[in-house]
C-alpha cells in the first residue's frame, strides 16, 4: 500500500476544484495553475523514480482488497507516461497563458484543464478496467468543454461530432465490459489476466478482444476510425489542440497497450495480426491526408494518425525490441507532437492564419521560431540524431528480424512522406520572401512565446542525443510488459 | 386577465416540504440501505425545481440565492476532502471508520466518514441538476 501512486490523480482534481472559486481572477488561477502542473511534474518524476527502485507499486482504494475492490497500479509504463503527461501539462499550460484569451479562462478553462490532467493520469494509474473507463470519462468531458470553450462556429459544429462519436465508443467500452464480466466474474486487469489464461482465450474472448480494440482504436484515432481527428483537433486554439493532440489519443493507446499485452495475449496470431494490419493501413492513410493538405494544424493533425500507426507497429510484431520501440515512439511522439501543435500556435499568433499558402519568409523575420521548427519537424520525421530516428529505428529493425517485411516496407515509405510534408511547412512558412513588414515583425514577441516549446525540443534533441539510457529504459518497460506475471503477482500478492 | 396560480402555489408549498423531507431521509439512510448522497440529491433537486416551475425565476432568486457552481466546487471538495482524512491516518486513500455513539434523544446512532462524503455528492448532484436545468431555460427567455 502506497498512497504516492494517487497523488498524480488527487493533485490536479483537488487543485481543479479549488480554481473554481477563483473563476473572475485569471492572475490568481495562473499562479495556482502554474504552481500545481509543476508540481505534478515533480510528483510524476518522484513515482517513476520509487516504481523504478522498488518494483511496481499497487495501492487498494478504501482499504478493499483486490480483485474485490479498485486497485491503483504504477508500473513502469504507466510512470514513464505520467510523466510525458505531467511535461506536456506544463508547457502547454505556459503556452496557454499567453495565448488563451481572457473570455476563455473566464470560462472555468483551467479547472478543465487539470480535470483532463486528472482523467488522463488515472486512466494511466488505474488497475481496474470499470475504472478505466470512469478515467476516461472524466478526461473526456473535460476534453468537451475544451473543444467547445469559446463557443465559434466551426468549434460548435465539430465538436458535436466529437462528442457524439466519443459517446458511441463509450457505449461499446459499456458494452465490452459487461461481456467480459459476464465471462470471467471480474474486472480488475490483473485478475483478468487470470481469468483470460484460464479460459484460453478462443472464440467469444476473441470478439471481446476485438470489441476492446475498435472502442479504444476510436479514441486513439486507429484506421478506419479516424475520421474526427482532423476536423475536431482544428478548432481549438493551439495550447489545447497541442495537449490533445500529445495526450489524448495517446491514452487510447495506452489502453490498447496495456489489454493486448495484460489480457489478451494468448492468440496473438489472431489479434496481434489484426493490429499490424491497422497500423499499416493507419499510418500509410494518415500520412495521405497530411500530404494532401495545406494547413499546419490539419497536417499535424494527420500526422498524429499516421505516427499512431508506429506504436500499434510495435505491439502488432509483439517481440521485446519492437514494444520497447513503440514506448521510445509514444515518448518522442508526445514531446514533439505538442510542440509542433505549440509552433503552429506561435506562427499563428505571428502571421494570424494557419494556412500555409499565405504565409512566407519568416526565417528571415523570424529566424529562431524557424530553426526551433525545423529541428522538431525533422525529428518527427526520423532523421538521426533526432529522437524520430532512434525510435522508427527499434521498430524497423524488429519488423527486419521477423521477416514482416511488407509492414517495414510502409513503414519506410510512411517515413518518407512525414518527411515530405514536413517539408512542405518549412518551405511555405519560412522560405521566400516575408509576408509581413517591419512593423508587424516587431509586434508580436516571440520570446516568451518561445518559452515553453524551447524545452520540448531540447529533451527531443536529448532523447536522441542519449538513446542509450533512454533506449535500455524503454527496454525494461517492455520487458515488465511482455511477462504480465510480475504485473498480476504485484496486485494480487500471490 | 391575470392567471391566478393559487392551488398550484398551495399545494406546491406543502408538497415541497414532503419531498425535501423524504430527501433528507434517503440521504441518511445512506450507505446501509438504499438511499445515500445521489438519491437524495436528485430528490433535493426536483423539490427546489417544483418551486422554479410553480413560481418564477426571478422569485425563487430571491429565495434561493446560491451560485451553483461554487456549491459544485464546495461539495467536491467535501468529498475529496473525506477521502484525504484517511490518507493523515496512514491508510489507503478513501478508507472508511465507523464507530457507535451515544447521543440524548437518538439514542445509539452510527457516525461514518461515509455521511460527509455523501454529503458532498449531495451538493455536487443538487448543484449540477439545478445548474443544468436552469441554465438551459434561461436559455430560453
Amino acid at each position: 500500500m502506497n498512497n504516492l501512486v494517487l497523488l498524480p490523480v488527487l493533485v490536479p482534481l483537488i487543485m481543479g476544484v479549488i480554481l473554481i472559486f477563483f473563476r473572475n481572477n485569471p492572475v490568481t488561477q495562473r499562479i495556482i495553475s502554474g504552481i500545481t502542473a509543476f508540481s505534478m511534474l515533480v510528483i510524476s518524476v518522484y513515482l517513476t523514480y520509487v516504481i523504478y527502485q522498488d518494483g511496481i507499486i499497487t495501492l487498494e482504494l478504501g482499504n478493499w482488497k483486490a480483485p474485490f475492490g479498485i486497485v491503483f497500479v504504477g508500473d513502469l509504463f504507466s510512470g514513464l507516461m505520467v510523466i510525458l503527461a505531467s511535461v506536456v501539462g506544463v508547457a502547454c499550460l505556459f503556452f496557454a497563458f499567453q495565448t488563451i484569451h481572457t473570455d476563455r479562462e473566464k470560462y472555468y478553462f483551467y479547472p478543465f484543464y487539470f480535470f483532463l490532467l486528472t482523467g488522463v493520469n488515472g486512466a494511466f494509474l488505474t488497475g481496474d478496467l470499470f475504472n478505466l473507463f470512469v478515467f476516461f470519462e472524466v478526461m473526456l468531458i473535460a476534453s468537451y468543454v475544451l473543444i467547445v470553450i469559446g463557443g465559434t462556429k466551426y468549434q460548435l459544429r465539430e465538436s458535436f461530432k466529437y462528442v457524439a462519436i466519443n459517446i458511441f465508443a463509450s457505449a461499446f467500452f459499456i458494452v465490452g465490459v459487461a461481456y467480459l464480466y459476464s465471462i470471467t466474474g471480474t474486472l480488475n486487469m490483473a485478475h483478468l489476466a487470470v481469468q483470460v489464461a484460464a479460459l484460453e482465450q478462443d472464440g467469444v474472448l476473441n470478439v471481446i478482444a476485438v470489441l476492446f480494440l475498435i472502442v479504444f482504436g476510436m479514441k486513439g484515432a486507429l484506421f478506419p476510425l479516424y475520421f474526427w481527428l482532423p476536423k475536431s483537433y482544428y478548432g481549438p486554439p493551439a495550447a489545447i489542440a497541442a495537449l490533445f493532440g500529445g495526450l489524448l489519443t495517446k491514452v487510447g493507446i495506452y489502453a490498447i497497450m496495456r489489454s493486448f499485452t495484460l489480457i489478451f495475449t494468448h492468440n496473438p496470431d489472431f489479434t496481434h495480426n489484426i493490429i499490424l494490419a491497422l497500423a499499416g493501413f493507419t499510418m500509410f492513410f494518415g500520412v495521405l491526408g497530411a500530404v494532401s493538405q495545406f494547413d499546419f494544424k490539419r497536417i499535424l493533425s494527420y500526422h498524429i494518425i499516421s505516427q499512431v500507426g508506429y506504436m500499434v507497429m510495435g505491439l502488432g510484431l509483439y517481440s521485446p525490441l519492437a514494444i520497447a520501440g513503440a514506448i521510445y515512439y509514444i515518448a518522442h511522439h508526445i514531446i514533439v507532437k505538442s510542440a509542433l501543435f505549440l509552433f503552429a500556435g506561435a506562427t499563428q499568433k505571428v502571421t494570424g492564419t494557419t494556412d500555409l499558402k499565405k504565409m512566407s519568409g519568416l526565417l528571415k523575420t523570424h529566424p529562431a521560431l524557424g530553426w526551433l521548427f525545423f529541428i522538431a519537424a525533422i525529428s518527427l520525421a526520423g532523421i538521426p540524431p533526432l529522437s524520430g530516428f532512434f525510435s522508427k529505428f527499434a521498430l524497423i529493425l524488429s519488423g527486419i528480424q521477423q521477416e514482416r517485411y511488407f509492414i517495414v516496407f510502409v513503414s519506410l515509405i510512411v517515413g518518407l512522406l512525414t518527411l515530405f510534408s514536413m517539408m512542405k511547412i518549412f518551405i511555405y512558412v519560412f522560405w521566400g520572401s516575408p509576408s509581413l513588414s517591419e512593423e508587424e515583425t516587431k509586434k508580436t514577441k516571440l520570446g516568451p512565446l518561445l518559452l515553453p516549446i524551447v524545452p520540448l525540443v531540447a529533451l527531443s534533441i536529448a532523447m536522441g542525443l542519449g538513446a542509450e539510457p533512454i533506449f535500455s529504459f524503454s527496454t525494461q518497460v517492455a520487458d515488465q510488459l511482455l511477462d504480465p506475471s510480475i504485473y498480476i503477482n504485484s496486485v494480487l500478492k500471490e | 386577465m391575470k392567471t391566478n396560480f393559487l392551488l398550484l402555489h398551495t399545494i406546491t408549498r406543502i408538497v415541497t416540504f414532503i419531498i425535501l423531507s423524504f430527501s433528507i431521509f434517503l440521504f441518511f439512510a445512506g450507505h446501509n440501505n438504499p438511499g445515500g448522497g445521489f438519491i437524495g440529491g436528485l430528490m433535493t433537486a426536483a423539490a427546489l425545481l417544483l418551486l422554479y416551475i410553480s413560481f418564477d425565476m426571478k422569485t425563487i432568486k430571491v429565495v434561493l440565492p446560491f451560485d451553483y457552481s461554487k456549491i459544485i466546487a464546495v461539495g467536491l471538495l467535501i468529498a475529496i476532502g473525506t477521502g484525504l482524512n484517511s490518507l493523515f491516518h496512514g491508510d489507503a486513500f478513501l478508507t472508511q471508520y465507523f464507530d457507535y455513539f451515544d447521543v440524548p434523544v437518538l439514542g445509539e446512532i452510527e457516525l461514518t466518514t461515509a455521511l460527509p462524503f455523501d454529503l458532498g455528492v449531495y451538493l455536487v448532484v443538487v448543484a449540477v441538476a439545478l445548474l443544468t436545468i436552469i441554465t438551459i431555460a434561461e436559455d430560453d427567455a
